[in-house]
This record gives structure tokens, sequence and C-alpha cells, in this order.
């Protein structure tokens, strides 16, 4: 079994976040850069899937420039047996459609059995990468897992729905993105980040890849930004204390209520 | 502007109002609205989709695309552009007709907005406005010329026509051919929790949400119970998801669903950063917290510094005493 996690480097909520005034894209090194979050859950899900196939091997594969190196051995440091790393300066900006035509491409010539991704990046969260992935290599998709069942080369899923879930089974090789709700990840152990510095991370640019420049990065997405620009700040809230008995407070919260007419 | 297209999600042929709110976006922008749905009942939405101005409904309502089956959705969806000859396609961005859009778009070599709350034409085409950040900021998108847009509607950014009074959208159904290519994902089970007459979160105007200062799992009785006194959806802190108090798919936040309804209120959730990338973007916040301090209240509209099991239960008796 040959696993892919594709990874991608985001900056971190909490940080401020810096935008290019230039060319509207994220300055990602001056925010506090990190591994998505949503990924953790689908390394843990290879990892244990690993865990339990003789043979298995997981593969991270990062779209990033060359700081996203640093996303790259922290993903490693969970224990994965090696990393694709596809940076040039070409790519910068790509959308959504660009992302996914650069990761396909990337595995044009890489054996897989599954690729394994969040359902979402925290910064973008278009949640489009992995359909357009899928559909770019021409495999099934199965989205917003939250438990995955294999059987040789046959994938159960329960599928998170706004109402609950679907069970769903389809052939690999295949996509899975997968949920918070999936499992518990783990931390990456000392050994673990000692071994993540000597592995071989394979970096390639779009050459290599055999993609046009053209067809991606900031010129050849099909989305553009046209304008950014922070939100006008709100006005301060009004803030009632109750009396203990929940009487004032409620009062207070059910006449602002009725002012803003949702009663 | 020429046609656009609009995506449709209905009930047995009710259309949901998140698919009102998006003819009433396509219709502000062009003459000629299509609507596409999918699925049996399809074309009993013919008649509020033409009184919300769609003029054309086209329909497919094979079995095969019920349940979210995203294979042959896509396939559909590509007939429905070919036949209405839209540039344009409008959808409610919900996370499954996101699969959907975003392998049409690989074929088609469409370009994808998501999570739009604001629609214009300028002279070179549509711009979209979305919040992004966490609604820290906004930004102006657009697709390049010469492909295809395909821009998703976030719940409750346009108001549905009230006016709805126009004609019936001729039915115009649409030949699909499946291969089994589009049937290699199967559907063994369909599970829906008991959840009463309750929106889906994703879509509600209203949002009672709860977090670790419930307590516990029957705290969430009490959201519920506000939730259904409004009319409103449950939403969860992560510590309230995480604990098993309620199920994941409601919670909000960065790892899980970004909502923007017209009020939320919080109770008993502190108002972590990544809570608020969830929900900052809603109309109205309301928060009641013991916490003076408690982060919600920086960005809440009204906050109650007070005790949620005392205050939430005299809420719901306010609420229905005034409703009477
Ligand atoms: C605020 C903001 C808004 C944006 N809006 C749009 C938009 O409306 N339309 C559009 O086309 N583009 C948009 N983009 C561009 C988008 O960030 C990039 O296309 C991005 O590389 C992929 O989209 P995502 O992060 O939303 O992926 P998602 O689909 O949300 O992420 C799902 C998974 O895809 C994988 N993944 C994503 N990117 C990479 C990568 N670089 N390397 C490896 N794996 C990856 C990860 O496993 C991730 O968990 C936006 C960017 C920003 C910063
Ligand atoms: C990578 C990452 C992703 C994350 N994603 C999410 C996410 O998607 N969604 C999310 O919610 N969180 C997310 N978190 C977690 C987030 O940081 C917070 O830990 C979480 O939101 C806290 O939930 P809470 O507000 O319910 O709990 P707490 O922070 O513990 O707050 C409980 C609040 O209840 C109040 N309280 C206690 N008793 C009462 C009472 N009787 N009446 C009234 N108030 C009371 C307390 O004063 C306190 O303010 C994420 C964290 C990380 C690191």
């Amino acid at each position: 079994m040959r696993i892919i996690c594709p990874v991608k480097r985001v900056p971190d909520t909490a940080a401020d976040k810096h935008v290019d005034p230039q060319d509207h894209t994220v300055d990602r090194d001056r925010s506090d850069p990190v591994l998505n979050a949503n990924d953790e859950w689908a390394i843990e899900e290879a990892l244990q899937i690993a865990e339990r196939t003789e043979g298995a091997e997981i593969i991270a594969l990062c779209m990033g420039p060359d700081q996203a190196g640093t996303t790259v051995r922290k993903a490693l440091s969970y224990g994965l047996d090696g990393a694709i790393q596809i940076t040039d300066d070409a790519v910068a900006g790509s959308d959504a459609v660009a992302t996914a035509r650069v990761l396909a491409a990337a595995l044009a010539d890489e054996p897989f059995d599954l690729i394994i991704m969040g359902n979402q990046s925290s910064d973008a969260r278009t949640m489009l990468v992995p359909a357009m992935l899928a559909e770019h290599l021409g495999v099934p998709a199965l989205t917003y897992v939250k438990d995955l069942e294999i059987d040789g080369d046959v994938f159960t899923a329960k599928r998170e729905t706004p109402a609950g879930h679907q069970v769903v089974r389809a052939t690999g090789p295949l996509v899975v993105s997968v949920v918070e709700a999936i499992n518990e990840p783990r931390y990456p152990t000392f050994k673990g980040i000692m071994a993540a510095k000597k592995k071989t991370v394979d970096v390639r640019d779009l050459v290599a890849l055999g993609v046009d420049a053209a067809e991606v990065g900031l010129d050849g997405s099909r989305t553009a930004i046209v304008d950014i620009a922070p939100r006008p700040p709100k006005e301060a809230g009004r803030v009632v204390t109750d009396d203990g008995s929940g009487a004032v407070g409620a009062e207070a919260l059910a006449d602002w209520l009725v002012e803003q007419k949702i009663l | 502007m020429s046609t656009i297209l609009a995506l449709v999600e209905h009930d047995a042929g009710v259309p949901r109002k998140v698919s009102l709110q998006v003819l009433a976006a396509a219709r502000a922008l062009a003459d000629d609205v299509h609507a596409v749905a999918f699925g049996p009942g399809a074309a009993d939405a013919a008649a509020a989709l033409g009184a919300h101005g769609a003029t054309t409904l086209h329909t497919f309502d094979d079995a095969a695309v019920t349940s979210y089956a995203t294979g042959p959705h896509a396939v559909a969806l590509a007939a429905a552009l070919d036949a209405s000859g839209a540039g344009v396609l409008l959808y409610p961005a919900d996370p499954f007709l996101t699969d959907i859009v975003a392998r049409t778009a690989v074929r088609r070599g469409a370009g994808v907005i998501t999570d739009a709350v604001d629609l214009t034409v300028a002279d070179d085409g549509l711009v979209a406005t979305k919040a992004i950040f966490g609604g820290d900021m906004l930004s102006q998108c657009r697709v390049r010329d010469g492909h295809q847009a395909f821009v998703g509607i976030k719940a409750n950014a346009f108001a549905a026509a009230d006016d709805a009074d126009g004609e019936p959208a001729a039915v115009s159904s649409l030949a699909v051919t499946l291969s089994d290519e589009d049937r290699r994902i199967e559907i063994l089970d369909v599970v829906e929790q008991e959840s009463g007459d309750r929106p889906e979160m994703t879509e509600a105007s209203i949002i009672a949400a709860g977090g670790r200062g419930l307590g516990d799992a029957e705290g969430f009785q009490l959201i519920e119970r506000l939730a259904d006194t409004l009319g409103g959806a449950v939403g969860a802190s992560r510590a309230a998801t995480d604990a098993g108090w309620y199920p994941h798919q409601h919670q909000i936040g960065q790892t899980g669903k970004t909502v923007a309804p017209q009020l939320y209120i919080g109770s008993g959730i502190s108002g972590a950063i990544q809570h608020r990338a969830g929900m900052q973007t809603s109309q109205l916040i309301a928060a009641i917290n013991t916490d003076p301090d408690a982060p919600i209240f920086s960005i809440a509209d009204f906050g109650v510094v007070g005790d949620l099991h005392k205050v939430v239960p005299a809420l719901i008796d306010e609420i229905e005493r005034r409703s009477e």
C-alpha cells in the first residue's frame, strides 16, 4: 500500500495576516506558517493504516516555496517515509484549479493506492482541492470522511453529512478527504523529529513535472484577486451583567432581540 | 449580463431556502436566469423557481443523482451548462455541491470562487466579494476572461425575493448518459440524526451555539430548546464536540464549519480565535458567559455576563412570552 499525504503550509490562524499589496498573495513567512491542522488528521489516519498493513509506505506531497521545507519536515516527523516538494517561483499564487493541476502532475508517475488529505485548509478553505485532484487523476474521491475501513483495494467510509452520515464505498486507487472526527492525531516523538532531518525530500520544479508555467501561478490561474482590504471595524457591543437569577440578563437580551427585529 | 445558471437543491420539489437566495443573487445580475435541479421530484420545483425569477428549469430526475452522488451530478451539471448556454454558474456554497462544482470546473476549464457574500458587474465581468481569514479581510475576486465562472454563494448573504410572483419556469429535461465511470461510488446507507424540524446549521438564519461552559452533554438540551424557540440550528465549539457532547458536524470554527447567520448566540463559549474564525462574519452576535473578560465579548453585539444555566432558561421563557 502506497499512501500519499498532500500537506499545505498555512499561516497560523492566531497570527496577524500580511497580504502583499501588489499581487494580493499571502505573505506566509510573516504569518507564523504551520502545517495545516486538518492535514494532521490525514497523516494520523495514514499512520494507522500503515501500522496494520505490511509494507506500507507514506509519502508527503507539498507545493510551496523553499521555506515549505519546514512544513515537509514537520510532516515527516510523524514518521512518514519520504516527501515530494514542488517548489518553483512560477507556482506562487496558484488558485485551486492550478494547485490541483500541479499536485496531479507530481503524481503522474508515482504509483499510489490512496491519497489522503484534510478536507479543507485553514487559510483559503475552498475545500476544492480534493475533488479537483481526483478529477485530474481520473479517480473517485470519498470526501468529509469520519471513519475509513479498507479491505484489499475496497474502501468503505462514513462520510459526514449535515444531518448525519452516509456509508459509501469505492475501489482504489482513490482520494479520501478527512474531517476532524476521524481520529486523535499523535504528537511527533523526539525520535521522529530527529529521523525526519535525515530523510530525503525530493524537490521538483515545473520542468521536472512537465507543467507549462503559463498554466499555473498568479498569471496562469483562472481566478484573480482584484483587491483585498481589512474589514471595517465593528462598533463595540453592549454588555449587561446578570443579577445571578438569570432574569436581568434574559430580559435585556430579549429586549435587544426585539430591537434587532429578531423577535 | 448573459444567461446565469443557478444550481438548486430541493427536498422533493421544494427548493431549499439557500437556493432561492442564489436565484435572487442571479436575478440582480442577469435578466435571463436558468435553474438546474437534480433527482426525483426536480420538475416539481418549477413553479416556486419561476416565481423567484427562473425562466427555464433544467432537470435530470434519475434516481442516480440523489444522496450527493458526485459522479452523476457532475455529468448532469455539465449538460445543464451546455443546455443553458450560461457563462456563469451560481451555486449554494455547501460542501457537497463544492465537490460537484470542483469536478465540473476541471472538466470545463472553469474558475471557481467560493463563499461569495456580494456580487457586482464591472466592465470586465463579474466581481465577487468574499470574507477571508475568518472575516478579518474582504477580497474582491474575478474569473479571468475566456473561462466559465462558478461562484459559490454563502448562505444568508442574499435575501430571497419577497415579491415572488414570476410565471412557472419552463421545464426542460436534460439528456444525460451515465457511464460506469460516473457510478464508481456506491452509497450503501444514509443515516440521519433526529434533529426535529431544525434547519441545517450552514443555512440557518439563527444559530444557538454551546461550549464547554455547558458542563456536560445534557447541557445541549438547553441549547436545543433555545434553538427551537428561535427556529434556529444548534452549533458547538470544539471543546464540546471533542468531549463528545454534540456531533462533530455541528462544530463551528477553523477545523469545523464557517457560518454567517443573521444571529449567532453563543453560551459558555470563550471565543477562541479558532472558533471566531468560523462565526465572526455573523450579522449579529450575542454571547452569554460568566467571565466578563471572555474574548467572545470583544466581537459580540450584545453580551450577558452571567450563568448560562440561569440566563438561557429565563431567555427561553422571555422569548415565548413575547412571541405569544
Ligand atoms: C484567503 C484565500 C482565498 C482564496 N480563495 C480562492 C477561491 O475562491 N478560488 C480559488 O480557486 N482559489 C482561492 N484561493 C487560492 C487557494 O489558496 C490555493 O488554490 C490553495 O493552494 C488551494 O486551495 P485551498 O487551500 O483552499 O485548499 P482546500 O481544498 O481547502 O484544501 C484541502 C486540502 O488540499 C491540500 N492542499 C491544498 N493546497 C496544497 C498545497 N499547496 N500543497 C499540498 N497540498 C495542498 C491539503 O491536503 C488540504 O488539506 C484563495 C487563497 C486564499 C489565501
Ligand atoms: C489547530 C486548532 C484548530 C481549532 N479549531 C477549532 C474549531 O474549529 N472550533 C472551535 O470552537 N475551536 C477550535 N479550536 C479550539 C479553540 O482553541 C478552543 O480551545 C475552543 O474553541 C474552546 O471551546 P469553548 O469556548 O467551548 O471552551 P473554553 O475555552 O473552555 O470556554 C468555556 C467558556 O465557558 C464559560 N463558562 C463556564 N461556565 C459557564 C456558565 N455556567 N455560564 C456561562 N459561561 C460559562 C467560561 O467562562 C469560558 O469562557 C482549535 C484549536 C486549534 C489549536
